[in-house]
C-alpha cells in the first residue's frame, strides 16, 4: 500500500500520549457513535505502487481511441496539437505542480510571474487588454462571459449563436437556471449566424451576444453583423474564439469584441479525454470589475523590486462573498502556466506556422474527401482548420469503421447538431503528415461504400 | 530598536525537518518579453509533405490577420532557463511543509503523476465514442463508486471542475429537485464560518443566503437556525468538520431540523480529509456532497488548479446528476460494457467535456494505493497532528475554541495584537523565513486574527516539532521585540512584503500596461 505517511508507531504513540489519549479513536470522541461507520470502507486494501500502475493501464488499454493507436482527426475543441519535450518538461516541475493557490506573494513569484506572462499573451492573442489567470475550460469561460455581460448591460436576454460548440450551450442553459438568463439560439443558415433584425425599442433585446469564431463547424463568419446587434442594442458582444486559428486571423478585439473567451487546451495540454483544459478569458478595460476568476497584477515590493500579487481581490468570492458576480475559486493555474510555456516555445512565428500548417492540412484533406463519391460539404462557408462533411451513411457507423483502419475519423454531428443527419466534423492539425491523409481519405471511401 | 534580521535557524531535527525558502532564488526575473530578441524562435514541427498552398488561399479575404500576434522570442535554451529560474522563485509542497488550513496541502505521490502521463488515459479525445474510450468509462465507474462508498451517497457525478463548481451543481441540483416538488424555495442557510465560495454559488444558483451564526463552542447556534427554518428553505450548506476544524456535533438533529421543513442538506466535502473511513457525510443525513480531489486525495493543486469537485448525492437525486454520465450496463455474462446515460431528468452538463478527467485518474490511482484501510489511517494521523499542533501551541497563542479539533485547528493572534501590535498577518510573514509556507490567516471570518493551521497527515513529528519551535520563537520575539521589528519580515524571500495597494491603484495585468 502507499506509504505517504511518515509515522511510526512509536511516534503515534508518544504523540498520543502527549494528548493525554490512549488510542487514535479517541481523537474522534466529538464524532457522536451513533453516526460513526461502525465497519471497514468497502474498498479494496491499498495496493504497491506497481499495482497501482498495471491497474491504470489495463484502463488505458480498453480505449481504443489513444492517439497512439488510432490517428486522430477530431477536434471540437479539443486538438492533437504538438506537445514539445520541452512544455512537458518546463511545466511539469513540481514547484509549479505542487503549489496552492498565490495566497503568499513573497513565496509564490514563480507561480505569479508565469501567470502575468500568460495574461499577457492572451491579451495580446484576444486584442484586447485585460486577461484573467485562467477559468476551468472554455464552455465555464463562456458562462462567465455570459454572466459578466448580462450584468454589465443589466439584461438577462442572451444570444446564443447555433454556431457555438453545442456543449457550451448545454453548459449555459444548466447554469441559466440559477442566473435566470433566458437564452436565444440564432440558428445558421449556410454555415454562419443568420441574426435577426433589432433595434433598441424592439421587445426583448439582447443584453449579450455570443458568437463563434471560427464557429463549431470551422466556418469562419463575418463578426460585423453581431457586432451591429450589439450596436443597435447595446449588448456585449463576446466572441468565442479557437486559438490557433487566431494565429491567422482578426482578433477579437479587432472585430469589437468585448470578451472573448475561448479553449485554450490546445497550448500544450494533453487531450486527457477533456481535462483538466483551460479556460481564456479576455475583456475589454471597462470590465475588468467584474472580471472573474483570479488577476495578477505588477507592483513593487518595500525594498521596490518588481514583484506580482493577486489584485482587484476585492471583486472575489471569499471578499464579496454572495455579492460576488463568479463563484470561481481553484481554476487552471498550471495549464496557464503550460500555455504560457508552449507560447514561449511557438514564438511570433510558430503561432503562425502552427496555424498555417493546420490550415494547409485541412485544405488538403477536404479537397481529397470532396473528391470521393458521395462526400459533400456539409455547409458552404468558408473554413480554416476543421471542417464538417455530410457522408452517405450514418457518421457513427463511419467511425466504427474507420477505428478499424486506424483512424479516430471525427465527431458525429448527428445528435450533437442540428441538421446534423450524417454530418462528420473534421479537424487536421499540424501533426498530420500527408500519408497520413491520404490513408484516411482511402479508408473513408471504403467506409462510406 | 532595529536588529539584524536573523539568519535562517540550522537546519534538521532527526527526522528531516521541511525547510526550504533559504533555497528559493532572490534575484528577480525579467519577463520572457524582456528577453525576447526578434528572430529567435524555439518551434520545431514535423516534417509533413502536404503540399503548400499560398496563405492568401487559404484565410478568406477580409478575415486575415494583419500582423502576427507579438509573442516573445526565444531560444529553446533561454525559454528553460526562464521558466526554471520562475520555477525557483515559488514554494511548494515538495520543497517543504504548507501547513495552509483548509487548503490540505498533503504531499502528492508521483505515481499518480505518472499515472496521469500514461499514454492510453492522456491520449484520449474527449469526443471518442464509448465503445472506442471503454478504459476511461471503466475508470470513471470505479471512481464514482469508491467515492460513494467513502461519503456513505448513491451515485455521484465527476463532471465539476473544482469545489466551487461542485457546489454550483449541487445548489442547482437543489433547485430541480424542489421544483420537481412543485415548490419554489428561495433561501439557503450558511453559517458565518462558511468558505467564500459557499455564499457566491448560492448566489449564483439563484438563492438567497440566509447565515446564521456559530455559537460560543464554534458550531451552528440551534436557536438560531431553528428561527430561520421554513418552508421557503431550500436548504443548509455545511462543513463538517466546520472551517474552525470542529466537529459539528449537533449534526443530526441540524439534518432533522432541515429535513424537517423540507430542505435539503448540502456537505462541503473541503474537510473530508478529517472523517475518511470514520464518519460518512451520507450517515449523518447529508443528501448532497461535493469533494475537493485537490485535497482529500492528493491531486497536485498546480498552483490554483486543476482541481476536481465531483458531488455525490443520495438516492432520490440521483435522476438529477448531470449528464451524460458513464455508466456500467448489465449485458449479462460477458465483462462490463459501459455506456453514455442521461438521467431522467438532468440539470444538465456542468463541464464541456466529462470533468478534470486526468485529475480524476489521479485520484483513483490515490484510493487504490491506500485502500480503505489507508483511506482511514490517513484521517486519524491528518488529526493527531493537528491535535498535536494545538495543543503544544495552547498558551503560545490564543486558542479561540479550546477543545480537541480534527484535521485544523484555529489558533488567533489577538492577545499578540492588542498587547504588542503584532498581528496575524506578521506571524505569517515571520514564518515564511523559517522555511514554512504560512497559515491560512483571517479566515474564518469569526475569529479575530485568525490563523489556521492544517498539518496533514504527510508531515512527520519532526516537522511539526520544527514547525511549532518556529512559531514559539515567534511569539517570543512578539513579546520582546519591537512590532515594528517585526513587520519588517520577510527578508530572504525572493521579494519581500509587496505594495498590493498599489496593484490595486495603478493595475498592471499585462506586459504591455506597463507604461
Amino acid at each position: 500500500m502507499g506509504n505517504y505517511i511518515p509515522h511510526t508507531d512509536d511516534e503515534v504513540a508518544a504523540m498520543l500520549a502527549f494528548l493525554g489519549l490512549s488510542s487514535l479513536d479517541e481523537l474522534f470522541d466529538a464524532v457522536p457513535e451513533a453516526l460513526k461507520l461502525q465497519r471497514a470502507l468497502e474498498l479494496a486494501d491499498g495496493v504497491g505502487e506497481p499495482d497501482v500502475l498495471a491497474h491504470m493501464e489495463a484502463f488505458g488499454e480498453q480505449n481504443r481511441s489513444r492517439t497512439d493507436r488510432l490517428v486522430c482527426f477530431a477536434g471540437g475543441g479539443a486538438y492533437d496539437h504538438e506537445i514539445p519535450a520541452v512544455t512537458r518538461a518546463l511545466a511539469g516541475r513540481s514547484e509549479f505542480v505542487t503549489s496552492y493557490t498565490p495566497y503568499q506573494p513573497e513565496v509564490a513569484q514563480g507561480v505569479l510571474q508565469a501567470i502575468f506572462e500568460y495574461q499577457t499573451m492572451v491579451a495580446r492573442l484576444a486584442g484586447l487588454p485585460v486577461a484573467n489567470a485562467s477559468l476551468y475550460d472554455g464552455g465555464s469561460a463562456a458562462v462567465e462571459a455570459v454572466n459578466l455581460g448580462a450584468a454589465a448591460s443589466g439584461r438577462h436576454t442572451v444570444w446564443v449563436s447555433a454556431g457555438i460548440h453545442p456543449h457550451w450551450r448545454q453548459m449555459l442553459a444548466t447554469f441559466a437556471a440559477g442566473t435566470g438568463h433566458r437564452l436565444q439560439t440564432i440558428p445558421l443558415a449556410g454555415g454562419v449566424t443568420a441574426w435577426p433584425d433589432v433595434d433598441a425599442e424592439s421587445g426583448d433585446p439582447p443584453g449579450v451576444v455570443l458568437v463563434g469564431y471560427p464557429n463549431y463547424l470551422g466556418c469562419i463568419e463575418d463578426l460585423g453583423p453581431a457586432r451591429d446587434v450589439c450596436d443597435r442594442t447595446g449588448a456585449l458582444l463576446v466572441v468565442g474564439t479557437d486559438p490557433v486559428a487566431a494565429g491567422l486571423l482578426k482578433s477579437a478585439g479587432e472585430w469589437g469584441a468585448d470578451v472573448m473567451v475561448g479553449e485554450g487546451q490546445v497550448f500544450g495540454t494533453a487531450l486527457g479525454f477533456g481535462g483538466p483544459y483551460l479556460g481564456l478569458f479576455a475583456c475589454a478595460a471597462s470590465h475588468v470589475r467584474r472580471l472573474p476568476g483570479r488577476l495578477v497584477g505588477e507592483t513593487v515590493d518595500v525594498d521596490d523590486r518588481r514583484a506580482y500579487v493577486t489584485t482587484l481581490r476585492a471583486r472575489e468570492q471569499d471578499i464579496r462573498r454572495e455579492k460576488a458576480t463568479s463563484n470561481v475559486c481553484t481554476n487552471q493555474t498550471l495549464m496557464a502556466v503550460t500555455a504560457a510555456i508552449q507560447l514561449g516555445w511557438l514564438g511570433t512565428s510558430g503561432l503562425v506556422e502552427v496555424a498555417r500548417r493546420c490550415a494547409q492540412a485541412t485544405r488538403y484533406t477536404r479537397d481529397a474527401l470532396l473528391s470521393l463519391d458521395r462526400v459533400v460539404p456539409f455547409v458552404d462557408a468558408p473554413v480554416l482548420r476543421e471542417f464538417a462533411v455530410r457522408l452517405p451513411v450514418p457518421a457513427e457507423t463511419v467511425i466504427d469503421r474507420m477505428a478499424d483502419a486506424g483512424f479516430l475519423a471525427g465527431i458525429a454531428l448527428d445528435g450533437e447538431f442540428d441538421d446534423g443527419e450524417h454530418g462528420l466534423l473534421i479537424a487536421v492539425t499540424e501533426r498530420r503528415t500527408r500519408d497520413e491523409i491520404d490513408a484516411y481519405a482511402t479508408a473513408l471511401a471504403k467506409a462510406v461504400a | 530598536m532595529m536588529s539584524e534580521p536573523t539568519t535562517v535557524p540550522p537546519g534538521g531535527a532527526p527526522g528531516g525537518k521541511a525547510s526550504s525558502a533559504p533555497l528559493l532564488g532572490r534575484d528577480t526575473e525579467p519577463t520572457l518579453f524582456e528577453l525576447s530578441h526578434a528572430g529567435r524562435h524555439s518551434w520545431s514541427l514535423r516534417t509533413t509533405g502536404i503540399p503548400e498552398v499560398p496563405i492568401d488561399q487559404l484565410v478568406p479575404a477580409g478575415h486575415r490577420r494583419e500582423k502576427p500576434v507579438r509573442l516573445a522570442e526565444v531560444s529553446e535554451r533561454d525559454l528553460v532557463a526562464h521558466f526554471t529560474r520562475l520555477s525557483h522563485r515559488q514554494f511548494s509542497v515538495d520543497l517543504g511543509a504548507y501547513p495552509l488550513g483548509s487548503c490540505t496541502m498533503k504531499y502528492n505521490p508521483k505515481v499518480c503523476d505518472a499515472v496521469a502521463e500514461l499514454p492510453g488515459l492522456a491520449g484520449v479525445h474527449p469526443a471518442a465514442p464509448a465503445s472506442l474510450t471503454q478504459g476511461w468509462l471503466g475508470l470513471f465507474v470505479e471512481l464514482e463508486e469508491a467515492l460513494c462508498e467513502i461519503t456513505g451517497m448513491a451515485a455521484a457525478t465527476l463532471q465539476p471542475a473544482a469545489g466551487a463548481a461542485g457546489e454550483l451543481t449541487g445548489l442547482l441540483l437543489m433547485r430541480a429537485w424542489h421544483e420537481a416538488q412543485g415548490q419554489v424555495r428561495h433561501k439557503v442557510i450558511i453559517p458565518d464560518s462558511a468558505h467564500g465560495t459557499n455564499p457566491a454559488s448560492v448566489t449564483l444558483g439563484g438563492f438567497e443566503v440566509v447565515t446564521v451564526p456559530s455559537d460560543e463552542r464554534g458550531c451552528v447556534n440551534m436557536a438560531a437556525l431553528a428561527a430561520v427554518l421554513d418552508e421557503d428553505v431550500a436548504g443548509i450548506m455545511l462543513t463538517n468538520p466546520n472551517t474552525l476544524g470542529l466537529f459539528e456535533e449537533d449534526i443530526a438533529s441540524i439534518a432533522a431540523a432541515v429535513h424537517g421543513v423540507g430542505g435539503l442538506l448540502y456537505y462541503d466535502g473541503a474537510n473530508l480529509n478529517a472523517i475518511l473511513g470514520v464518519v460518512r457525510p451520507g450517515d449523518m443525513g447529508f443528501d448532497i456532497v461535493h469533494m475537493n480531489l485537490h485535497k482529500t486525495f492528493a491531486t497536485p493543486h498546480g498552483g490554483g488548479g486543476p482541481g476536481a469537485g465531483p458531488v455525490a448525492v443520495s438516492e432520490r437525486l440521483v435522476p438529477y446528476l448531470p449528464g451524460p454520465r458513464p455508466a456500467r450496463m448489465d449485458k449479462g455474462g460477458t465483462s462490463p460494457t459501459y455506456e453514455w446515460v442521461t438521467p431522467p431528468r438532468s440539470i444538465g452538463r456542468v463541464h464541456t467535456w466529462h470533468g478534470n478527467s486526468l485529475v480524476l485518474a489521479r485520484a483513483l490511482a490515490y484510493i487504490l494505493a491506500n485502500g480503505g484501510d489507508g483511506l482511514k489511517r490517513i484521517a486519524e494521523i491528518a488529526v493527531l497532528n493537528a491535535n498535536w499542533i494545538r495543543q503544544r501551541l495552547t498558551g503560545t497563542y490564543d486558542v479561540p475554541f479550546d477543545r480537541p479539533c480534527m484535521h485544523e485547528v484555529v489558533l488567533s493572534a489577538r492577545t499578540m495584537k492588542h498587547e504588542h501590535g503584532v498581528r496575524a498577518l506578521d506571524v505569517a510573514k515571520r514564518l515564511l523565513e523559517e522555511g514554512f509556507h504560512a497559515p491560512t490567516v483571517y479566515f474564518p471570518l469569526i475569529v479575530e486574527e485568525a490563523l489556521m493551521i492544517e498539518p496533514t497527515e504527510t508531515e512527520s513529528p519532526q516537522t511539526l516539532q520544527a514547525l511549532a519551535e518556529s512559531l514559539e520563537r515567534i511569539a517570543l520575539e512578539a513579546n520582546t521585540e519591537d512590532s515594528g521589528w517585526i513587520a519588517q519580515f520577510p527578508h530572504f524571500t525572493p521579494v519581500r512584503r509587496l505594495d498590493e495597494a498599489r496593484a490595486a491603484r495603478t493595475l498592471i495585468p499585462t506586459f504591455d500596461a506597463r507604461n
